[in-house]
């Protein structure tokens, strides 16, 4: 699915990936854990290509594709998709118009028709049922006025509707009260398949327990610094980062 | 065959027969024989060959505005030619393949079936004759409730008391420079007139006035909704229109008696220019209505096009209880200039006013909001609210905003609430990692923003003006 070799990226002039190395087989969920400012987010960007930020060297692919040299949009109509861990507000763009427009476009590049706008109703409200949310927020401007839960839970939605092949999660837990955890992990379990793999970034070995990860990673000063099963985000848990630390630098 | 067919064609038969006037086009110049040739050319009754003549003795004592936020050559007004006869069926092109492919390109991308891409660029062809069944019906339907919906020109002959009435009563000649010119030397425009107690039956729009398409540089609107009327006027279409004629000075005038309303939304979309604003209309328009008692006018605007756009809507809320609104888009791109806004005049008690302004620059553009808030003497307990937003595409545009507030009644609230923003790139990539390729993700953010004005809007109308924002927003990300 992904193949991540050597990555090293930059912001701003400043080295922020240092040769970074992750593979990941279709069907897998891959948690990556690690402390504040490492690069995490830094990883989901490169990988979603966010301008600003910039491959110095190294290679990605995607379903053995080069990832680096298409543009944002066709990553997304690739099947990548990531979820903001800061959704952004556009105010007077109903959710509606901006997923039908996605879902339209990403049907378009697999040569597919367009959906009439019954269909995607009805596609749109299955979506909302399962990750709580109310209808009427189809009708409100994407993430205007909502509540940090309810942006995180509104990512969600969209990603059950785009059904991409490769999900990256950027702390869609934090904020979350425990019943949304708890919705959010579903719509996530229901969307795992043999096809699909994610990308899990979070602080807290909780979700783990309702998300059961393949792998565990640890990102640290912008590369992979441990892997190991699910017991690893039980030992940091239990023990922090420090020791990781010592051990690498 | 029908009506408006027949007419046509004898008003091509009858312009040979008449051996004072040969030339189908006056050559470029202006004084008071080119008057009298156009007001003889329509058969005009004395009254208003004065009438345009004494325009036309204060438009040379006038000068030229230049206190607009824009920038473009002197026009020489001498150079410009009056009069022109609308094209005859043979001028015109005999097919599509004749019209300008980047004209074409623009229709299609905005949806525009086929025969009415015909009848937009003029072209003389059969399919015409589908919307001339359309407007035959349209017509007869508005005659049963009464309503009276015809070129200005027409109307003059059949119902001069009404046209001599009202016009100029809202517009007076001396009120601005071009207003004065399109007072002397005006060519058509529409004339709409909803008797008492009456809603019209239907939008009225300037698209069902087929064979008045070319009512030329110089457009007159008198619309007047008696006591208690209600109509919906629509102006213009999305479709972008080319003219020969680089100088454009129309004059509205709308009368609302006690409790009428007229809600009057224009979308209008003339040749920008190129890309680097050459050869693009000069746009400078008086609109203004008048409120009677508890009477409501709202205007709703989208403005894409014009070289140099110089237009303020305007409202004279003269009756108490009266409301005025005014709802406008206006957007700019490459080298486009626009100065607009509105001016709400309140003179009667417990008048309220609403301006919602949309502005957003593109590429090198400069778009100025200026409106004025006059509370008078006598408005006691007057509103108004004023909300005025501008939207930033790239970094080598402007926004400028010029509220003027003269407020001279103590119980009156004027509101004023101004905000500027950019597209933001976390808008942008947002939308992008959805799917969206960069101008679909502008033009989306950007009908976001607009959403208020477009409310407004009758709901065909409010979807094309979307589309014609997205057009001519091409280009404007890289
Ligand atoms: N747009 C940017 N401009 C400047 N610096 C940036 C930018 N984006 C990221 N950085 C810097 O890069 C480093 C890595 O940031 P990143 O957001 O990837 O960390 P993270 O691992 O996601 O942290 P957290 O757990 O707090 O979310 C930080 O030092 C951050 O300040
Ligand atoms: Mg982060």
């Amino acid at each position: 699915m992904l193949k991540i070799k050597d990555l090293c990226a930059s912001v701003e002039e400043k080295a922020i990936l240092r040769s970074l190395n992750l593979e990941i087989k279709p069907g897998e969920i891959h948690a990556i854990m690690g402390p504040n400012g490492a690069g995490k987010s830094t990883l989901g960007n490169v990988l979603a290509g966010r301008p600003g930020y910039e491959v110095t060297s190294g290679s990605v692919e995607l379903k053995g594709q080069d990832l680096l040299e298409m543009d944002p949009e066709v990553r997304a109509r690739e099947g990548l998709f990531l979820a903001f861990q800061y959704p952004v507000e556009i105010p007077g763009v109903s959710n509606m118009e901006l997923l039908k427009a996605a879902v339209d476009a990403k049907r378009q590049h697999e040569g597919k028709s367009e959906l009439s706008a019954i269909e995607f109703m009805k596609m749109a409200r299955e979506a909302c049922k399962a990750v709580s949310l109310d209808q009427s927020f189809l009708k409100r401007g994407v993430n205007e006025g909502f509540s940090g839960g309810e942006k995180k839970r509104n990512e969600i939605m969209q990603m059950m509707l785009l059904e991409p092949s490769l999900c990256i999660l950027d702390e869609t837990d934090s904020g979350l009260d425990i019943d949304a955890l708890q919705v959010v992990a579903n719509g996530v379990n229901a969307m795992r398949s043999e096809e699909r793999s994610f990308i899990v970034v979070t602080h807290y070995q909780r979700l783990l327990d309702y998300i059961v990860p393949d792998f565990v990673h640890v990102l640290a000063h912008g590369r992979i610094v441990k892997s190991g099963d699910k017991s690893l985000a039980l030992e940091l848990e239990a023990k922090g980062y420090s020791w990781l630390e010592q051990e690498v630098l | 065959m029908s009506e408006q067919v027949e007419k046509l064609i004898r008003k091509e038969y009858s312009a040979g027969f008449h051996t004072d006037i040969e030339s189908e086009t006056l050559p470029p110049g202006l004084n008071e024989e080119v008057i009298r040739f156009i007001s003889a050319k329509k058969g005009e009754p004395e009254w208003l060959l004065e009438w345009r003549l004494k325009a036309f003795k204060v438009w040379q004592s006038m000068q030229e505005p230049d206190w607009a936020h824009v920038t473009y050559p002197k026009i020489d007004f001498q150079a410009i030619s009056y009069y022109s006869a609308p094209k005859s069926l043979a001028d015109r092109p005999k097919s599509l393949d004749e019209v300008d492919p980047d004209l074409i390109e623009t229709y299609n991308k905005l949806g525009i079936p086929l025969h009415e891409q015909e009848m937009l660029a003029g072209v003389a062809v059969d399919a015409v004759f589908d919307s001339v069944s359309v407007v035959t019906t349209f017509r007869e339907k508005l005659e049963e409730a009464g309503v009276i919906f015809c070129p200005i020109s027409e109307a003059v002959h059949k119902y001069p008391d009404l046209v001599k009435k009202y016009l100029g009563s809202v517009v007076p000649q001396r009120d601005n420079y071009y207003a004065a010119l399109n007072s002397a030397v005006f060519s058509d425009g529409s004339f709409v007139y909803i008797p008492k107690g009456v809603r019209s039956p239907m939008e009225l729009s300037t698209y069902f006035r087929i064979n008045e398409m070319n009512t030329g540089q110089f457009e007159r609107t008198l619309i007047i909704a008696d006591e208690g009327a209600y109509v919906s006027y629509l102006e213009g279409c999305t479709a972008p229109q080319r003219d020969e004629n680089q100088l454009h000075a129309a004059v509205v005038e709308l009368v609302a008696l006690d409790n009428a309303e007229i809600k009057y939304s224009t979308v209008q979309n003339w040749y920008p220019g190129n890309e680097e604003g050459k050869g693009g209309i000069y746009n400078f328009v008086t609109k203004r209505g008048i409120c009677h008692t508890r009477a409501k006018i709202s205007w709703t605007q989208v403005e894409t096009g014009s070289a140099v756009t110089w237009k303020y809507p305007s409202c004279i809320l003269k009756g108490d209880y009266s409301i005025g609104e005014f709802y406008s888009v206006a957007l700019t791109n490459n080298f486009q200039q626009a100065d607009t806004g509105t001016k709400m005049i309140h003179l009667g008690k417990h008048t309220k006013s609403t301006i919602i302004s949309k502005g957003i620059s593109a590429g090198q553009s400069q778009n100025a909001y200026r409106g004025l808030v006059r509370m008078g003497p006598t408005a006691e307990g007057a509103r108004n609210y004023t909300q005025c937003d501008s939207l930033l595409i790239g970094d080598r545009c402007g926004a400028h905003t010029f509220p003027y507030i003269e407020s001279a009644h103590p119980t009156a609230v004027v509101e004023h609430e101004a905000t500027t923003s950019k597209v933001s790139d976390d808008q942008m990539f947002l939308c992008q990692q959805r799917g969206l390729d960069a101008e679909k993700a502008v033009s989306m953010i950007v009908n976001g923003f607009c959403r208020e004005v477009f409310k407004q809007l009758p709901m065909e109308f409010a979807v094309e003006a979307g589309k014609l924002l997205e057009v001519s927003l091409e280009g404007s990300v890289g």
